[in-house]
């Protein structure tokens, strides 16, 4: 990790609130668990629109169905809306939040 | 002829459709209601620029949870962009979903002509009938209380109980949607 020596430590102001933007935080897309969507067709959707490998897709899905949810995709706010839209359209339960 | 409807692959990697007549009619008629029940509400906003580009107006998660179910909340810890992006998106999501069943229903043969049907679906047939199984399931799932916590809440019921219908149509309508993700999962292997 780059480090910058010979500088003193600056105190830098801390932002207060949760309205202030955290923007080198990047946004991720999860989706959630639901007793309705087959296994099978949640991964299909994973290898269908993320292009996921038939393992990775299964992984995903597997993590979905035994923890509750599982991160689908990470990027910008932007992308991260058009792919929870995208999840929305599969029928599949997702949401988005920065990344914590 | 199959006495159940079917998706079959073929060889070119297209899906073939085969209907009995005796379910083309509850087929068509779920379909028929799923268009209406996501069929875009008429856009109140007067301006026509602003209904043009599918911006809306709803901003609150719908009251009838299949609706809720249907169009999730995007962001469940922050209300106002939760509000913005149903904005936004809810039209397009519900003509994306209209537009499917009513072109799903498309391609079933005329009800009233009591005949068995079969044809070879296009592309956007197959996803349009892979998506609108998927939310019929979803609505009725809904409606019916399905939960993971008791895959067996259901097997007590008897046939006179009005559940019974919904709960039988349910897990027929699972079983054809995992025939058709098959068919095409294995058209993605091939394509590999």
């Amino acid at each position: 990790m780059a480090t910058a020596s010979g500088t003193a430590p600056v105190e830098l102001e801390r932002p207060v609130g949760d309205t202030v933007l955290k923007p080198d935080l990047p946004w991720i897309t999860l989706v959630w668990n639901d007793p309705v969507n087959l296994m099978s067709y949640v991964a299909y959707v994973f290898r269908s629109y993320f292009g996921h490998s038939t393992e990775k897709a299964e992984e995903l899905m597997l993590q979905v169905h035994h923890e509750g949810r599982a991160v689908v995709s990470s990027g910008t706010r932007e992308e991260m809306e058009r792919d929870v839209t995208a999840m929305h359209g599969y029928g599949l339960w997702a949401t988005l939040q920065q990344d914590d | 002829m199959a006495r159940t409807t079917m998706f079959l692959p073929r060889p070119d990697g297209g899906i073939r459709l085969v209907v009995p007549a005796s379910e083309a009619p509850m087929l068509a008629g779920l379909l028929d209601q799923l268009a209406e029940l996501v069929a875009p509400q008429q856009p109140t906003d007067p301006d026509p620029l602003v209904a043009m580009l599918g911006i809306g107006t709803a901003t609150e998660v719908p009251d009838d949870p299949v609706l809720a179910r249907l169009f999730p909340n995007a962001y469940p810890d922050d209300p106002e962009a939760a509000g913005e992006f149903r904005r936004y998106t809810e039209i397009g999501l519900r003509d994306q979903k209209y537009q499917r069943a009513v072109l799903a229903r498309a391609t079933l043969a005329d009800t009233d002509s009591h005949s068995d049907s079969a044809r070879d679906l296009t592309e956007a047939e197959t996803l349009a009938w892979l998506g609108s199984l998927n939310d019929i399931r979803l609505a009725l799932g809904t409606r019916l209380g399905v939960t993971d916590d008791d895959p067996d809440q259901f097997e007590d019921l008897t046939d006179d109980d009005p559940a019974w219908v919904s709960h039988f149509v349910y897990d027929w309508l699972g079983g054809l949607q995992e025939l058709l993700v098959r068919c095409l999962s294995g058209a993605l292997d091939d394509a590999d």
